[in-house]
């Protein structure tokens, strides 16, 4: 049976365990939000390489520093709990009865809801800030960067490869990508086939590539030089995990030389008056210079002209 | 029915699922088209590949398909499997058989990552008469019939647009037997340096084709042995 206990020696032994419990709790959760931001923190993905991606970075080791407290408080109550309130040899007698405890219910709920809501409200900023947060924003963003000096680059995806067009070189256009530091950068993404993806991992950037859609997104280069890898993210067929490559942020001068030297050079060979006028999409069925649909190019058939029959479910 | 014989006929059922599952296991999962063994001599390994309008599959007769040149016995390998030394310079000879096709973007009718930036092309056209050798860094697949595809190592940075027969052939008189003997053709070849490291490289084709795949490469374009395949670079 259990002994009942004045009520005021209770409130004053459950005052002492959760003042206990508080006094374990805090500094294990102060040292782990310091060991998070200062050692954790410099390492976590995507990186530092751009605004967006140090945003990321921010936002990642925020949630990690609200979360971490709750995890340990879980902790270090089950902890205490087990050690405090563990069955001693020969305790046979049930524990008190419980019936409420206004005080530690409105805590929880109050602590709980302040942190639920605040990382409502802080992971909304932040998924848009800055600038759409290197997401795409479709063919007409909300969230700009405050510049108008931007480098636009335009990522083309197609079974299994990116290539990047550079509006302001003359509509040249590359299987590599470099991009200069210390800039912001206006990628325009969109595919001549099927749904792909393009993710600059350490850039912090993600932007579905549709066929025929302009998909928007920004970045700002930081000072920080070195490569990064981009990824299709779109599962797009057979080859879509070879479907990556490595790209370089170069100081703006090594830009500058390259895609000049590009676009020289494509004007030499004669590529760049070959490629279609620069647009916001392609259509991946119309061949612009010969002003015809691909599938009815007289003689343009292949295959002993199998490839589109008129009979082919495939006329767009 | 007496317990051995349901316990045989247990066993029986039980081993017919095994063997039948090892089947497909073996006859589809794991069955790949034949690897094509190149060796270098003074440093240069010699590629033979030509690409057909059909092939002499039972299953996919007409789907477009790559053939292999076995460099001891001549004969032509359906598959798009073979193997070159590392760090020899890798020469490719290209038969392009099959007719023209626009590509999807107009980029790769750039040569890229080929020694010089360059190819060496002649057509041969119906009637067996070719077209001087001439040096090439660009195909232009969008000024009319062509381009038939393109031959693409991505990881090794080589883009090269396959030349095809022109469009009064590419309309009429392709070959139509395959390994092609005989019908117009591009004669094609470039060379490249393979990697000095041992490696799985892949290479494939960026124009469209593949029947019915417009919106996407589909059939030959993503099956091994017809229109994508690898190379193996052996230390």
């Amino acid at each position: 049976m259990a002994t009942p206990e004045a009520p005021a020696a209770s409130a004053r032994t459950d005052r002492n365990h959760g003042m206990r419990i508080f006094l374990i709790w805090l500094p294990l959760a102060v040292i782990a939000d310091i060991l998070i931001w200062f050692v954790w923190k410099p390492h976590m993905p995507p990186g530092t390489m751009t605004e967006s991606a140090e945003h990321q970075q921010f936002d990642i080791a925020v949630m990690a520093m609200a979360g971490a407290p709750v995890l340990l408080f879980v902790w270090v109550y089950a902890g205490y709990a087990l050690v405090t309130w563990r069955q001693r040899a020969g305790d046979e007698t049930d524990g008190p009865p419980i019936h409420g405890n206004a005080r530690i219910q409105a805590t929880w709920i109050g602590a709980t809801s302040v942190i639920v809501l605040g990382l409502f409200v802080f992971g909304t900023v932040e998924l848009i800030a800055p600038a759409g947060a290197g997401a795409g924003e479709g063919p007409a963003p909300i969230w700009q960067p405050n510049t108008s000096h931007r480098l636009v680059v335009q990522v083309i995806g197609q079974q299994w490869a990116f290539t990047y067009r550079f509006p302001q070189f003359g509509g040249m256009e590359s299987s590599e990508l470099l991009l200069p530091a210390n800039s912001t950068v206006e990628f325009h993404v969109t595919s001549l086939d099927v749904i792909h993806s393009f993710w600059a991992y350490q850039l912090g950037v993600k932007a579905d590539a549709n066929p025929g859609v302009d998909n928007i997104a920004y970045t700002t280069t930081k000072d920080q030089l070195g490569s990064f890898t981009v990824r299709c993210n779109e599962l797009c067929g057979l080859w879509h995990g070879a479907m990556f490559n490595t790209g370089f942020i170069v100081p703006p001068r090594t830009f500058q030389a390259w895609a000049r030297g590009v676009q020289l050079k494509e004007a030499r060979n004669g590529i760049l008056h070959i490629l279609p006028p620069y647009a916001p999409s392609y259509d991946p069925t119309v061949v612009p210079q010969l002003g015809a649909s691909i599938v009815k190019i007289d003689a343009i058939t292949g295959a002993a002209g199998y490839y589109y029959p008129p009979q082919d479910p495939v006329t767009p | 029915m007496s317990l051995p014989v349901r316990i045989t006929a247990l066993l029986v059922a039980f081993a017919a699922v095994v063997v039948g599952a090892a089947f497909i296991v073996v006859h589809y999962i794991l069955a790949n088209p034949p690897t094509v063994t190149f060796n270098a001599s003074g440093g240069v390994t010699n590629v033979m590949l030509q690409e057909d309008p059909q092939n002499d599959s039972a299953s996919k007769p007409d789907w477009v398909s790559y053939f292999v040149q076995d460099p001891n016995t001549k004969k032509w390998e359906h598959t798009t499997l073979f193997s070159v030394p590392a760090g020899t310079t890798v020469h490719v000879t290209i038969l392009g058989y099959d007719g023209c096709t626009p590509p999807r973007n107009n980029f790769w009718s750039l040569v890229q990552g080929t020694t010089g930036g360059t190819v060496n092309l002649s057509i041969v056209n119906a009637k067996g008469v070719a077209t001087p050798t001439r040096r090439v860094s660009v195909i232009n697949g969008w000024a009319g019939c062509t381009v038939g595809h393109t031959f693409a190592i991505p990881a090794l940075h080589v883009f090269v647009p396959v030349a095809s027969p022109n469009a009064l052939d590419s309309a009429n008189s392709l070959c139509g037997e395959s390994p092609c003997t005989s019908g117009p053709h591009a004669v094609e070849s470039f060379s490249f340096k393979a990697p000095a490291h041992a490696g799985t490289f892949r290479w494939q084709c960026f124009v469209p084709c593949g029947g019915g795949f417009l919106d996407g490469n589909g059939g030959p374009m993503q099956t091994l042995g017809y229109m994508m395949g690898n190379m193996e670079v052996r230390a």
